[in-house]
């Protein structure tokens, strides 16, 4: 469960958010939008723990009283960037994740993850010479490599091809179906709709609509987001 | 344990596949020794008085080089923020690349201190243990510094102009006490005085790496 209270982000005069009020239980999947600068990123950013809130109270079970860092374990957090080290092969990064986050870490058992993202037989190559949309994939097997309870998404389907969001979109609905909890932050109206079972609207950093899917269809949903959007 | 080790391991295969550090440390660090062969010239047998001095002036400024490229390598796609995710204390970051820097700086070291025995014309036999240690404890307090500064100078714009206006006045305790005790290891071997700069070296160190152990979650985090 995470809970955040009256969230407040500061860069200087500039809130990015603002009074930010979100409940989020456990296997939900939030689909969250906004225009740019709404503030989607610094709460993903927030709620991965890269990010200290100014001012407000975040709850994240387990509890932030839980050991130091014992939380970060149970989230996975795939922003913009890849978080991949392109002198590096596609294995030799896996790698590195699943020592830093205690999972296994031999040959077999990564090489398995690679063929999930369907970068099968791609394990030597270096990072450097993968597509974007290649490098999206082994971002994805990164991320949620260790098996986290939560899933934060920043614009995840950023450079995949077809085939690609195909894969993702699968990937989502079995995590979904898995029990996880899944945020994800997303331009693609039609998409994030069609993904998530709840509708969550940033603006000015704080939440201007929140709304279970069945209450509205995609046109009232539409209709609602392009004020907002504006 | 094996996270800082994991993150040793992966700034080691890094480099040794780029080269990147490594390569300018010792390329600018081999200029200040030449640069100081001459301008040293005409010391003959004094010369050995001088070397002290420059030797560390060389590892300092090859040291800075390292140091800034240390987070820079994880700046590029976000790698920073991954590290940051690591489910146990960010200090493990820390000391993970800190001990890397450690190493590269002391694999350049060992390489300038040969090159300064060719262009200065030195002999050392029993001294090599004594400046072995002596550039070891200076080199931990160096990079136990170094590393969380750096750390610091990466999120900003001027992060190569900003580590050495903050790390030298930092340091100068380090290098004021490294050059004294290399100097009495070349000219005097009077080995029982090197207990007084090797003491300050040794407390430095451990007092600024808990110091920065304890701050670096801190620093990091926007």
């Amino acid at each position: 469960m995470i809970e955040a209270r009256n969230l407040g982000k500061y860069f200087g005069r500039f809130a990015a958010l603002n009074n930010l009020h979100l409940t989020v239980s456990d296997g939900e999947f939030i689909a969250l939008f906004g225009k740019n600068g709404a503030g989607k990123t610094t709460l993903l950013r927030i709620l991965a723990g890269l990010s200290r809130p100014s001012r407000g109270e975040l709850k994240i079970k387990p509890s932030r009283q839980a050991p130091p860092g014992a939380v970060r374990g149970h989230i996975g957090y795939l922003s913009h960037e890849t978080s991949l080290y392109m002198d590096l092969t596609a294995v030799e990064n896996l790698r590195f994740h699943a020592r830093l986050t205690d999972v296994p870490s031999d040959d077999r058992a990564l090489a398995m993850r690679m063929q999930q993202v369907g970068l099968a037989g791609r394990e030597r190559d270096p990072v450097r010479n993968f597509s974007r949309g290649m490098q999206q994939r082994l971002a994805i097997a990164r991320a949620f490599l260790h098996n986290p309870d939560i899933l934060l998404l920043d614009e995840p389907f950023t450079g995949l091809d077809s085939s690609g969001c195909d894969f993702f979109k699968s990937f989502l609905a079995a995590a979904h179906a898995d029990g996880k909890t899944c945020i994800m932050a997303i331009h693609d109206t039609r998409l994030g709709y069609e993904i998530a079972e709840r509708l969550v609207v940033i603006s000015r950093g704080a939440v201007a609509l929140d709304a279970a899917k069945p209450s509205l269809d995609y046109a009232q949903f539409r209709e609602k987001l392009e004020p907002l959007l504006a | 344990m094996h996270k800082i080790w994991a993150i040793f391991r992966k700034d080691l295969l890094i480099e040794f596949r780029t080269k990147d550090s490594l390569t300018a440390m010792l390329f600018f660090g081999i200029v200040v020794l030449v640069v100081f062969n001459f301008a040293l010239g005409s010391l003959h047998q004094a010369v050995r008085s001088a070397v002290p001095g420059v030797l560390w002036v060389a590892f300092a400024f090859s040291g800075t080089l390292g140091l800034n490229r240390l987070f820079a390598v994880e700046k590029e796609n976000g790698c920073l923020q991954g590290l940051l995710m690591i489910p146990a204390d960010r200090g493990a970051v820390y000391l993970g690349k800190m001990l890397a820097s450690c190493f590269f700086m002391l694999i350049a070291e060992a390489v300038l201190f040969i090159a300064a025995l060719v262009l200065f014309n030195l002999t050392v036999r029993n001294e090599i243990p004594w400046l072995m240690l002596v550039f070891v404890v200076g080199t931990l307090g160096f990079t136990a510094v170094g590393t969380l500064l750096s750390a610091i100078a990466v999120n900003t714009r001027l992060r190569e102009v900003l580590l050495p206006l903050m790390l030298f006045p930092v340091i100068l305790p380090i290098l004021i006490n490294a050059v004294e005790a290399t100097d009495i290891i070349l000219n005097s071997a009077d080995y029982g005085a090197l207990k007084l700069p090797l003491t300050v070296m040794s407390a430095f160190t451990i007092i600024f790496a808990t110091i920065s152990y304890l701050l670096f979650e801190r620093v990091l985090e926007e």
